[in-house]
């Protein structure tokens, strides 16, 4: 038995914003209560931290199978559990690509023997996300897919993504789109304007997005299955999605910490730390997409964890693969950019991380309530602490945070009843 | 007043100098110019040193143009030469020029396809680096024998007006050049169809306009300069040539409009009938052959002030 002691528990889902004690026995809730004294109960002493339901990543490369070299399902679980995530959703575009329930079942499997917290995976939405014909989605829903993506390689077919959302929307399976029009990405590195044409880096245009992004809104309006947009970054992308929330479209959408934090104009020396796809975007969007964190027009804080092997990372700027590690710092940008600006509410936050990401992919988790499984994150919002990578759990080191000092930390997280991380 | 030594131990681009730091650099070279009139060229300010040249993409230019302005300074040269890029033969540019280093130069003059590879290269080595070339960034020293040459002819870099006439888009001559004409406060008006020259580079320094209009950017020039139609690189390009020749190129007619006494300059190498009429190629205002040899007082110059003794002390 488990006792959390004296946290300010935040549950958007139950409108629980007050001091409560939780006590957790076999893995489960099993009271929440003003007070509750329990004789040989391990105790938590969680005063001055908020105790939140778990929190749910809906975007991390985990790169097991294929690609153990830039991270594991143990070292980037261990990463998520150190950021204060209970589960993460993996990305397919693995090697092999995760299309098939085989595959699936072998990555829970592994999931469920190094990994420590929990797995969701996400099954490709074509046959090895080649964009040509559908994968067989219903046997990985099966074998425990919660939602299909090409991520990493986009849908650039519109009949190919209607028939994914045709037949996801009788499945009951979220679609998820990277947002990419291939003919406008060319062969861009970061966001095209100013910057990039000071840097002499070729540009990927705003449009490469809101292209897609207006195209799928259409096609979740005509098919009726829900859409969700992967780490948008632009501002002309979240009007689309505003209007078309506005009418009735099955929309939701996720922004990446890196995205609502940093700029074009904060490339600096040609880093590779700071190429990734979507490419960081102008101020102009930056601002947008903290105005639609705040507005609610985005429905969820995601990470994108796309480790690289530092070898692979540290070449010309032109050469390095996209992605950043984001799994330990998005708790620790989310209060300093959002919550410590007065942006958004404690409530909102929680909402972001935990309450919106389990209802996105329709999952009974994200709340505190009797009965329901122990997933809890602690977090101290006024600890102050400094990223350092070289102390990342995870196997890489791309992130462009390292050295940042934050306001607000993770402090504890609970799987199944489990503590599995504690700050030190 | 030009500055008593260059701030940086390397050269990624003229966007970080001073015009303090680019009069120095313009009067060192002023001041090798008369050596190419001797009959014996060579000196031996830099007896002892040597340079690495390592060019990732086909130059015989730019490199021949450093490698005897090495030479005319005393030092001895490493030419290393690739055609495709290192990664294709399996070594990362960091090993292939670590081994390079290996061999104990004093400095790297490098081109490379990658914008900002000098500043990349420059973290994991000891020596000097010079860019001659990078991707589309920056070819500074391609700006600063065009400084050179214009100054030569004009007595000044301050109000001017200049053209700069081609696939901007694309070229990093184009960049070097608005950034050290913008410095000096001279205007510079970019020109080519809108593929080639997009909204942005109004942003890239201040006094820059762009026109789409050959006839426009010519009016009252001082100075037009010719960008080469980098034909080699046009995967991907949706612009036609024969319509850019058409509107764009440089013609005895068209170039009415600028000032009688405008020179008329081309990093070359030239694709003539092309961005370029071979009557303008060839007519006397044409400077492209100035251009060449100030080339190699440029690249002395950059070489005494980053490989010389007084800079190697500290």
């Amino acid at each position: 038995m488990l006792l959390i002691k004296g946290g300010r528990v935040i549950d958007p889902a139950s409108k629980l914003d007050d001091g409560r004690d939780i006590l957790i026995a076999d893995g489960r809730i099993s009271a929440i209560e003003k007070k509750i004294e329990k004789v040989g109960a391990e105790i938590f002493d969680a005063s001055g931290m908020v105790v939140a339901p778990g929190f749910l990543d809906l975007h991390v490369h985990l790169r097991e199978p294929g690609g153990e070299g830039a991270e594991s399902i143990a070292t980037g679980t261990r990463a998520a559990a150190a950021g204060g995530f209970t589960a993460v959703c993996s990305m397919p575009n693995t090697q092999p690509v995760n299309d098939n329930a085989a595959v699936t079942a072998s990555i829970l499997s592994r999931a469920r023997e190094t990994g420590v917290v929990t797995v969701y995976p996400v099954g490709a939405a074509s046959s090895g996300s080649a964009g040509e014909e559908l994968s067989s989605i219903a046997a990985m829903k099966r074998a425990g897919i919660v939602a299909v993506s090409d991520d990493g390689r986009p849908i650039a077919n519109a009949r190919l993504m209607r028939g994914v959302m045709e037949y996801c929307r009788t499945l009951g399976l979220p679609v998820i789109d990277h947002c990419e029009e291939p003919s406008l990405f060319g062969e861009g590195v970061m966001h095209e304007g100013a910057h990039s044409t000071r840097l002499g880096l070729r540009g990927i245009p705003a449009a490469c997005e809101e292209i897609p992004v207006a195209r799928n809104c259409i096609l979740a309006r005509e098919t009726g299955a829900h859409i969700h947009l992967a780490h948008l970054s632009t501002c002309g992308a979240l009007e689309s999605v505003r209007l078309a929330k506005q009418r009735g479209v099955r929309v939701t959408c996720e922004v990446t910490p890196h995205h609502f934090t940093l700029m074009d104009e904060d490339i600096r020396d040609y880093r590779t730390c700071y190429k990734m796809n979507p490419p960081l975007r102008g101020r102009e969007d930056r601002d947008a997409l903290l105005e639609g964190i705040a507005d609610g027009t985005v429905d969820a804080i995601a990470t994108d964890h796309a480790p690289h092997h530092p070898v692979a990372k540290e070449v010309e700027f032109d050469l390095a693969p996209f992605g950043v590690i984001g799994l330990e710092t998005a708790l620790g940008l989310a209060l300093d950019r959002l919550v410590h600006t007065g942006k958004i509410s404690l409530t909102r936050l929680v909402e972001l991380f935990s309450t919106h990401p389990a209802k996105i992919l329709g999952l009974d988790r994200g709340k505190i309530q009797v009965a329901a499984t122990a997933d809890l994150t602690l977090f101290d919002p006024a600890r102050e602490w400094t990223y350092r990578v070289e102390q990342s759990e995870s196997k890489s080191r791309n992130s462009p945070f390292d050295g940042w000092k934050f306001r607000g930390a993770p402090m504890a997280t609970i799987v199944a009843g489990k503590i599995i991380y504690q700050r030190k | 007043m030009p500055a008593a030594r260059l701030s940086c131990r390397h050269l990624f681009g003229i966007e970080p100098l001073s015009i303090e730091e680019l009069e120095l650099i313009l009067d060192t070279a002023k001041s090798f110019q008369k050596v190419h009139e001797q009959p014996l060229k060579k000196l031996a300010t830099l007896r002892g040193k040597t340079v690495l040249l390592a060019f990732f993409e086909a130059s015989t230019r730019t490199m021949t143009s450093f490698s005897l302005a090495a030479q005319r300074l005393g030092a001895d040269v490493i030419p290393f030469v690739s055609s495709g890029s290192s990664v294709s033969k399996g070594e990362s540019l960091t090993d292939t020029l670590l081994t390079l280093e290996a061999l104990k130069p004093d400095g790297l003059v490098l081109r490379h396809a990658a914008s900002g590879s000098p500043e990349f290269v420059a973290r994991h080595l000891k020596i000097p680096v010079i860019n001659a070339g990078d991707g589309l960034h920056e070819h500074p020293t391609q700006a600063l024998l065009d400084a050179l040459t214009i100054r030569d002819h004009k007595a000044r870099l301050t109000g001017l007006k200049v053209a700069i006439v081609g696939d901007v888009q694309h070229s990093r001559v184009a960049r070097s050049n608005v950034h050290l004409l913008a410095k000096f406060g001279s205007q510079v008006t970019l020109c080519g169809p809108p593929s080639w020259l997009p909204p942005f580079f109004a942003s890239l320094a201040p006094n820059v306009r762009l026109s789409h209009r050959l006839d426009e950017a010519l009016t009252d020039a001082d100075v037009v300069m010719a960008l080469r139609v980098q034909s080699e690189r046009r995967a991907g390009d949706i612009f036609p040539v024969d319509e850019y020749a058409r509107e764009f190129q440089l013609t005895r007619s068209r170039l009415k409009r600028a000032k009688p006494d405008a020179i008329i300059m081309h990093p070359g190498p030239m694709n003539r009938g092309l961005e370029i009429d071979s009557e303008v190629a060839d007519g006397t205002q044409s400077v492209v052959l100035e251009q060449v040899t100030n080339g190699l007082a440029v690249r002395m110059a950059l070489l005494f002030l980053l490989l010389g003794s007084t800079h190697a002390a500290d």
